[in-house]
């Protein structure tokens, strides 16, 4: 920020260079296009850590014992190290020490684990947010993805590697696809509220999924009838693993179908006739009707594409590490419904989405009982704390004007000049 | 919500519907009879159920004959169907076992019950409250804590109301004051209820959970009333009165004017000087402490303890119980004993059924999804629900 730090009232020197009323503005709203979502983040952390204090805790030393538990401190851990160049036998030197069975390695491939599916369930949210759809039924296309994904990928044997997998995550995507254009459909042809219909599609994907895994029910485990959970998928169906050992939740390469499709959601909204309309029909949907774009065939279009990363997720999901779905895994899983929170923490962008997923995978990894140091802060009470924060985050979200307002108050207070002036020339 | 478009014709009107509730009565009664003759006593209470359903549906959007007449061909068609499938059957044990399913029914009704009449009251202000699952659970956590700290389920009552109307407040503050989006809002509240409650909970009680002896609300006994409604909880019968204090509010005095008007056209209240910020204030918070009975009732009226996220979506039934009875206190009602119906339904069907019967807690949401589709008979929500109300 390279603002002086008492300039001079504006209307006393107009002809100063970038220093006109619109350039001033400008810079606030970019500034505060980064800066209010780091504030709030900062915001929820902070409030966070009050209700640690207030119950006896150290909240510096549960941040830092988060902080460590979601590997992130690996990076300030340089030495001189080797990495193994994947499918191949090579080693190369590398800056950071890559090995799983250490802790902080570890950590860090379980945060960029989360990382993934929530990434996309954040664009799931994000795509339709452009589209003007609130789309909160992430959590059910997640689920249907997964559900999908588990039944191809224990099924279909004969299949070789490849072709099984793309089958399996093609399959789980446009599960996903169709669950979320079912709301599209009904929001296009009756103008029933998306938030409703996603809301009920989330809860019947919740108990079907309880249905076709418990005991008897038609996808539960062939061998072993006691137990509520599916069939493994096979080893064809597997997605390779990156990085760490197979056996114990390893990264697998999904992270870059991730990160791909944050490319893909950039391209799409902002280089494709397609995304131009549906941006049209999120900014106005009469204005775009009155441009000659079809409204309902872009809520229908949008929700199937946020319905597609979300399934896309739990296809990932079930093939990268999960390998098996169990009624509880469906009943307790809440990636869908933190996409919302993450979307809105990235603005609904490409990269904003990103760097929230990011933030909410290594909160979700430091705050889990197998990476939290138990000394320091009990786990079970982290995994609340997360959902606080999480929560908070999606207060302060929400409420922009509060940001805004304290913006305004700011700059009131510091260029009383250019606040009056704004105001006049408003 | 959206501008409605003109019903299509080749779609089935409410009427129709009310046609097919009758229909799905009468055939809930002839599937027990020859020639298909279905033994299991279910068929016949799962069909009758539709029919119910289709009839609640069509009353409570003003088709009112016919409606009732399909609510009335259900109830007969199971009556019958059971009848018919008594054959080879001990008597006493059908009547022990129906008498159980129907007050299991009334357990499960009447937190809906409580949360669906306070998600109305908000929804009828004009703000659209998804928070309820997040306000009943507060209430059950700060309910059970409350009755056992205080050494009285009294105590506890007004503890979850109190926590409840907090909760309700910041989603009130965010979506009057702050125009934040409603949903967003409400999404938070859920979260934040969800965390704070199983934060406390973890914090107070740890790993032994409540204790065994917490307060617990009684229950009335009424020896004249029979088996099912002599040993009612007080706060189901609490519910009766709360049903019939809402529809009076709502529809008879100035108070629910003013609500339905806030709800309908805020600008015009706002013109005739009705305070819009004041009633949706009032009508959120009334929202939240309602919710958070319902959730006190299932903690310390029904089971006698807390558990991690114990409402498990009731608050997304109750909000589905407001929309399928068309933001009516007695259609929300209808709608929680339908609902309550298929969970209590569900638990019983265990045995007979194993693991299908799960499917049966999935009915209220394919209910409600059919409902706001909209192909039969529109529900209409309050015109102004969702929308932040600026004044001028």
């Amino acid at each position: 920020m390279s603002e002086p730090e008492s300039p001079a009232p504006l209307d006393a020197d107009p002809e100063a260079p970038a220093q006109t009323v619109a350039g001033r503005l400008a810079f606030y709203q970019r500034a505060g296009g980064v800066v209010t979502p780091l504030m709030t983040a900062v915001v929820a952390f902070l409030m966070g850590g009050i209700v640690v204090l207030s119950t006896g805790h150290n909240p510096l030393r549960t941040y830092k014992a988060i902080f460590e538990g979601s590997g992130l401190n690996w990076f300030f851990h340089v030495g001189n190290h080797s990495i193994h160049v994947p499918f191949t036998h090579t080693h190369v030197w590398f800056l950071w020490d890559t090995n799983t069975n250490h802790t902080a390695p570890y950590n860090l491939s379980q945060t960029l684990l989360t990382t993934t599916p929530l990434i996309l369930t954040g664009l799931a949210v994000a795509f339709a947010f452009r589209c003007g759809l609130f789309n909160i039924g992430g959590q059910g296309q997640y689920l249907m993805g997964a559900i999908v994904g588990v039944y191809i990928g224990s099924r279909f044997t004969g299949l070789a590697h490849l072709p099984h997998v793309l089958f399996a995550i093609t399959a789980a995507a446009l599960a996903g696809a169709l669950w979320g254009a079912i709301a599209g459909f009904l929001k296009a042809t009756v103008g029933a509220h998306e938030v409703i219909t996603t809301i009920m599609l989330n809860w019947i994907a919740y108990w079907g999924g309880s249905y076709l895994f418990g005991r008897g029910g038609p996808l539960q485990n062939h061998v072993n009838q006691a137990v509520p959970i599916s069939d493994d998928i096979v080893d064809n169906a597997k997605l390779p693993a990156l990085w760490g050992n197979p056996h114990l939740q390893a990264l697998h390469v999904g992270i870059f179908i991730a990160t791909g499709t944050l490319i893909v959601f950039y391209l799409v909204l902002n280089r494709t006739t397609l995304g131009y309309e549906v941006r049209a029909v999120g900014f106005n949907p009469e204005a775009a009707r009155y441009g000659g774009i079809s409204v309902a065939r872009n809520f229908i279009i949008a929700m199937a594409i946020s319905g597609l990363f979300a399934g896309l997720a739990g296809g990932l999901d079930i093939l990268g590490w999960q390998f098996r779905l169990g009624v509880l895994d469906v009943q307790v899983s809440n990636i869908g419904f933190i996409g919302i929170a993450v979307a809105l923490l990235g603005r609904n962008t490409a990269v904003g989405v990103g760097f929230a997923a990011l933030l909410f995978g290594a909160l979700l990894t430091g705050t889990s009982t197998r990476s939290l140091d138990p000394n320091v802060f009990p786990p079970q009470l982290a995994g609340n704390l997360a959902l606080m924060i999480q929560a908070l985050v999606l207060l302060f979200v929400g409420a922009d004007l509060v940001i805004l307002y304290i913006w305004q108050a700011r700059r009131k207070l510091r260029l009383p000049g250019a606040a009056r002036a704004a105001k006049g020339s408003a | 919500m959206n501008a409605v478009p003109a019903h299509p014709p080749w779609l089935p009107t409410t009427r129709h519907v009310a046609i097919a509730g009758i229909v799905l009565g009468l055939l809930a009664f002839w599937l027990t009879i020859p020639p298909v003759s279905a033994r299991s006593p279910w068929w016949p209470v799962l069909v009758g159920l539709c029919a119910i359903a289709a009839g609640i549906w069509t009353v409570t959007r003003g088709v009112g004959r016919p409606g009732w007449g399909a609510i009335a061909a259900g109830l007969v068609g199971i009556a019958l169907g059971l009848l018919a499938t008594r054959t080879g059957l001990g008597h006493l044990d059908q009547v022990v076992v129906w008498s159980a399913l129907l007050s299991s029914t009334l357990v499960w009704a009447t937190p809906l019950t409580y949360a669906a009449i306070g998600g109305m009251f908000s929804e009828r202000s004009g703000v659209v409250n998804i928070g309820l699952e997040g306000m009943m659970l507060s209430g059950a956590f700060f309910g059970a804590l409350g009755a056992d700290k205080f050494h009285s389920w009294e105590m506890g009552l007004l503890c979850a109301a109190i926590a409840g109307g907090g909760f309700a407040l910041v989603h009130a503050v965010m979506a009057i004051h702050l125009r934040a989006d409603q949903i967003v809002s409400g999404t938070a509240i859920n979260f934040l209820a969800l965390g704070v409650t199983g934060y406390f909970f973890i914090q107070i009680y740890g790993e032994n959970g409540t204790p065994g002896n917490i307060p617990r609300i009684p229950d009335v006994t009424v020896s004249s009333l029979g088996t099912v409604f002599g040993h009612l909880n007080l706060m189901i019968w609490l519910s009766f009165v709360l049903l019939i204090a809402a529809h009076i509010t709502l529809f008879k005095t100035p108070i629910g004017l003013r609500i339905r008007s806030v709800g309908e056209h805020p600008r015009a209240a706002d013109t005739v000087g009705i305070s819009v910020y004041g009633t949706r204030y009032a009508a959120v918070v009334l929202s939240g402490m309602l919710a958070a009975l319902g959730g006190a009732y299932l903690s310390i009226g029904y089971l006698g303890s807390f558990s991690e996220n114990m409402t498990a979506g009731r608050g997304f039934i109750a909000l589905a119980a407001v929309i399928f009875g068309n933001w009516r206190p007695f259609g929300a009602f209808a709608a929680a004993l339908l609902f309550g119906g298929s969970t209590a339904l569900s638990f019983r069907l265990a045995q007979p059924w194993g693991n299908a019967s799960v499917l049966f807690q999935a009915l209220p949401y394919v209910l409600t999804l059919i409902a706001v589709a909209g192909v039969i008979g529109r529900s209409v929500p309050p015109a102004a629900a969702g929308r932040p109300y600026v004044k001028q």
